[in-house]
């Protein structure tokens, strides 16, 4: 348990360097575009409030209090100061071994968060085989009606309310799976490239279809598409969760499924996961035997639109008897903030006919999504969710694109029935579909 | 991690004195705990921070001034900040004292486009006053650096400055009034809407720079002026540094005031240019930021002759921003570089001093000479037409041998600042930074003025002490 102050280590926090957290010149810049800060003002729930405190731990000066794992759950870890930060602070790694070291110490302990983090982070997200078992009893579930009659029923009522209040937003599981959709080897007939394929977790479950469309595309611009079979998470909820040694076993599970020296790039479509997957090398710098094919891999993943637009891919054509469609784009954070990338997914949806984007404001604010943070902080990730959706309205658009299967779910459970959320290479891949009719 | 400077412990208030400003500023606006002061430790400014013991966040100049006036009876110091990106440590806390934060006071109160006017609370942020005065055709023009998150009422504290000083002046000459409450707590109201007023002592002028030292800014009346109808936005290159400060100096010979004539060195365009992605020359040994606004034709004319000023100096390239976003883009990239110049060295010490404009080439090679002697980095950029630098050394604190030789290099670029008839700080403020220097500059006639001004309006000395000087004996 706990250790005294005086023999205290920082198991996680001391990995790193002192100069992590002096990079910090506490300017302020980050404020303006920090949403906890922007919610209360005060200076502990801003990026620099939370990295004095993490100072002032490294400095012996605080403990690791209930209080700071507070402040760094509170955090949705959206990235937006990482932009905005003239310093280049590498905000990510402080969050992540922040949260690490809070679960380290285990000052937020509960029973029932003990039980939940083992669930979800050691066992679900731990072992593909689970996670798609439960999607697949999920699906029967609201497949087979009984969904509709236990709603009806009131039995409900004995969940906890806060699951209770998620139920209606648990998403909708799809009937196949991408290793049900998608050949371990799929190749175009002429072939520019060959490219590893991450199905993703969430992604493979919920939105399997937008895994597919990825291959369809990749397919239509010579790209042969090599898909390893149960791939499962890429251990990004690990490490944002403060389970950096699962992370870095789901790292090192990741690395063994794909055979690097015979790909071009290893090709994702969900922000959150690349955003993660682009930095193995912090988590197997330390292993001899991963180190150089973790540092391989950190250069050859790519964001599908950052691949597409790298490789130039073709404008798909036609598309003149179609009506314009308005449709307008939220930037996931891990896509914006976390991988820099913000004009290719605009160049791959203007490159589709029939398209017409329109900016949205704010677009680059977190939706509220933020992982698990919609669960952990609902109050909060309603908040931003309904800012989102606010935003979205006053665009007039009928479609909104996102690319980030976390702010997919969050958009579409805030906007009406009228407006439908879809990912830009779902576009793309109808646009290359509707050529061929 | 291992660590470093620590920050001293602080002492706590007595549990009558915290239900007491409980009362008064509600149970919610009144921080005491460890994870919650930290974080009011320090402000903008490098390697100066203080505990805080208690900070308290009103939501009304009512609020306020019932704060200090149980201050004042209860014998509490009160430093009062805003968003804490001062660069002087002005807002760094005192031992047993009150952090007074004026976030929530934020509130636009009125525009008045018959009067080209704007009233707002302290707390309003910088960039909220000129964006409340767009719609109506109006421009507040006084532009810091971090004016997305800086607070006027901490403009006015400070007179803080910004790109378009050199056109547009600074912020004491937009401020037409201001709300204090007085270390007393009263509230006085000092000023007026009229263009003209010479009733008594121009007492708002006081207040203005005072650091919170003299009375709490609780309302800014402020001066708008017409909305530019265009802007040319150049960017110039040069090959040293003295043609780029010959070029600037030329342009203003030839009578020609710019809103904008910013200069970077190439350590401060490289660390910019990696942060913003803009399209700095990293190459170049200077860049000058050249902005025009005002009528089409005028603004037409001076882009055409600072550019070929420019060329005649020495120019190796004279590039024009490619539109209104590429122009605002250079700008904030610019306002940006005293934080990009932290990517170099853990501990960025960013100095403001201010010569004549004449004098502006000297002190620039006078800093080069001192990095080089003293062994140390140093970045210089800053606002050329007003011959506003700012040399900032680039070091680390945890390391006591380089930072000797840091107070060594900075003893003399202030030492010869003075003797080129400069200021030891343009619009940074004195704060706890320069506070050993500020003697420096003054005879002992018109730095004792000052403490008689504070002593006569403060006699507690409760007002943010220890700031900008001590009071001696003769004070608290």
């Amino acid at each position: 348990m706990s250790e005294s102050s005086s023999t205290r280590v920082l198991r996680h926090m001391g990995e790193l360097d002192y100069s992590v957290v002096q990079q910090c010149m506490h300017c302020g810049m980050c404020l303006p575009t920090c949403p906890t800060y922007l919610e209360t003002q005060r200076e502990r729930n801003s990026p620099r409030g939370r990295i004095a405190l993490m100072r002032a731990i490294a400095d012996g000066d605080l403990e690791v209090t209930r209080e700071f794992g507070e402040e760094m759950y509170y955090c949705l870890g959206c990235l937006a100061c990482t932009t905005a930060c003239p310093a280049g602070v590498d905000y990510p790694r402080l969050f992540e071994h922040a949260r690490a070291e809070i679960e380290a110490q285990d000052v937020l302990f509960t029973p029932e968060r003990r039980f939940w983090r083992w669930l979800t982070l050691r066992q679900l997200f731990a072992k593909p085989w689970m996670l798609r078992a439960v999607g697949r009893m999920l699906w029967l579930y609201q497949a087979s009606g009984l969904c509709q009659l236990v709603r009806k029923s009131g039995l409900l009522r004995l969940l906890p309310a806060n699951l209770r209040n998620l139920e209606p937003t648990t998403p909708t599981v799809c009937r196949r799976f991408s290793d049900e959709l998608i050949a371990e080897v799929e190749t175009p007939p002429a072939k520019r490239y060959r490219v590893g394929m991450l199905t993703g977790c969430v992604q493979d479950l919920v939105f399997s279809d937008v895994n597919r469309d990825t291959v369809d595309v990749l397919l239509a611009n010579a790209c042969e598409v090599v898909t390893p079979r149960s791939q499962g998470c890429c251990g990004s909820l690990h490490a944002h969760n403060g389970d950096l040694e699962q992370a870095a076993a789901q790292a090192r599970r990741m690395l063994d499924q794909f055979d690097l020296s015979s790909l071009d790039a290893i090709v994702t479509n969900a922000a959150g996961c690349g955003s993660h997957l682009k930095h193995f090398s912090n988590l197997l710098g330390g292993d001899p035997a991963y180190r150089e094919r973790a540092a391989s891999w950190d250069r050859k993943v790519r964001d599908i639109s950052q691949w597409l637009v790298e490789i130039g891919f073709r404008k798909p054509e036609g598309g003149e008897s179609l009506p314009p469609r308005r449709t307008t784009y939220h930037e996931a954070c891990h896509l914006c903030h976390g991988q820099g990338i913000s004009k290719q997914p605009r160049e791959v949806l203007r490159a589709i006919p029939g398209l017409e984007l329109v900016e949205l404001e704010n677009a680059t604010h977190c939706c509220g999504s933020a992982g698990v943070y919609n669960i952990t902080q609902p109050e909060q990730a309603a908040k931003l969710q309904a800012e989102k959706a606010a935003c979205i309205a006053k665009t007039g658009a009928s479609l909104v694109a996102t690319a980030n299967p976390g702010c997919h779910l969050q958009i579409q459970n805030a906007v009406g029935v009228g407006t439908s959320v879809k990912h830009p290479v779902t576009l793309l891949a109808a646009a290359y579909r509707a050529e061929k009719e | 991690m291992t660590p470093a400077l620590k920050a001293a412990p602080a002492a706590s208030l007595a549990p009558s004195t915290i239900a007491r400003l409980r009362e008064i500023a509600g149970e919610e606006n009144v921080l005491v705990e460890r994870e919650d002061l930290v974080p009011y430790g320090f402000d903008g400014t490098a390697a100066l921070k203080h505990g805080a013991t208690c900070v308290v966040l009103p939501r009304s100049t009512g609020a306020v001034s019932e704060i200090v006036r149980f201050a004042h009876s209860a014998g509490l110091p009160v430093v009062t900040r805003g968003s804490g990106t001062g660069l002087s440590g002005g807002s760094v806390p005192v031992d047993g004292g009150i952090v007074l934060c004026l976030v929530h006071l934020n509130r636009v109160l009125e525009i008045d486009p018959a009067n080209l006017t704007l009233l707002a609370e302290a707390g309003t942020i910088t960039k909220t006053i000129d964006d409340a005065a767009h719609p109506h055709g109006l421009f507040y023009p006084p532009d810091p650096g971090s004016m997305k998150i800086s607070t006027i009422g901490g403009n006015v504290a400070n007179n803080s400055g910004g790109l378009r000083g050199l056109k547009y002046g600074v912020t004491r000459d937009y401020v037409m009034g201001l709300e204090v409450v007085l270390p007393s707590g009263e509230v006085a109201w000092l000023g007026s809407k009229c263009v003209k007023d010479v009733a008594g002592y121009s007492m708002k002028d006081l207040f203005v720079g005072s650091e919170g030292t003299l009375g709490i800014i609780t309302k800014v009346l402020l001066k708008l002026v017409p909305r530019p109808r265009a802007r040319r936005t150049l960017l110039a290159s040069f090959a040293s540094m003295e043609s780029a400060a010959r070029s600037v100096s030329k342009i203003i010979e030839r009578q020609i005031i710019p809103c904008t004539l910013e200069f970077l060195d190439r350590k401060t365009c490289a660390s910019v240019e990696d942060y913003a992605k803009v399209g700095l020359p990293t190459e170049a040994a200077a860049v000058v930021l050249m902005e025009t606004d005002g009528h089409p034709a005028v603004v037409e004319e001076e882009a055409a002759a600072m550019a070929s000023i420019a060329r005649e100096n020495g120019a190796i390239a004279v590039e024009e921003a490619a539109d209104e976003a590429h122009a605002v883009r250079l700008a904030t990239a610019r306002r940006s570089a005293f934080s990009a110049l932290a990517r170099i060295r853990p501990t960025t010490i960013l100095e403001d001093v201010t010569v004549p404009r004449s004098r502006l080439a000297e002190i620039v090679a006078f800093v080069e000479e001192v990095g080089v002697r003293h062994r140390l980095q140093i970045a210089t950029f800053g606002h050329f037409g007003d011959g506003n630098v700012h040399p900032t050394i680039l070091t680390d604190e945890t390391d006591p041998v380089e930072m000797e030789r840091v107070e060594a290099a900075l003893s003399e670029i202030f030492d010869k600042t003075v003797e080129l008839g400069g200021t030891i700080t343009g619009e940074h403020g004195v704060g706890l930074a320069k506070k050993p220097y500020l003697p420096r500059q003054f005879d002992e006639a018109s730095y004792e003025l000052m403490r008689q001004v504070k002593r006569a309006l403060d006699p507690g000395g409760l007002l943010n002490p220890g700031k900008i000087f001590d009071l001696g004996s003769a004070g608290a």
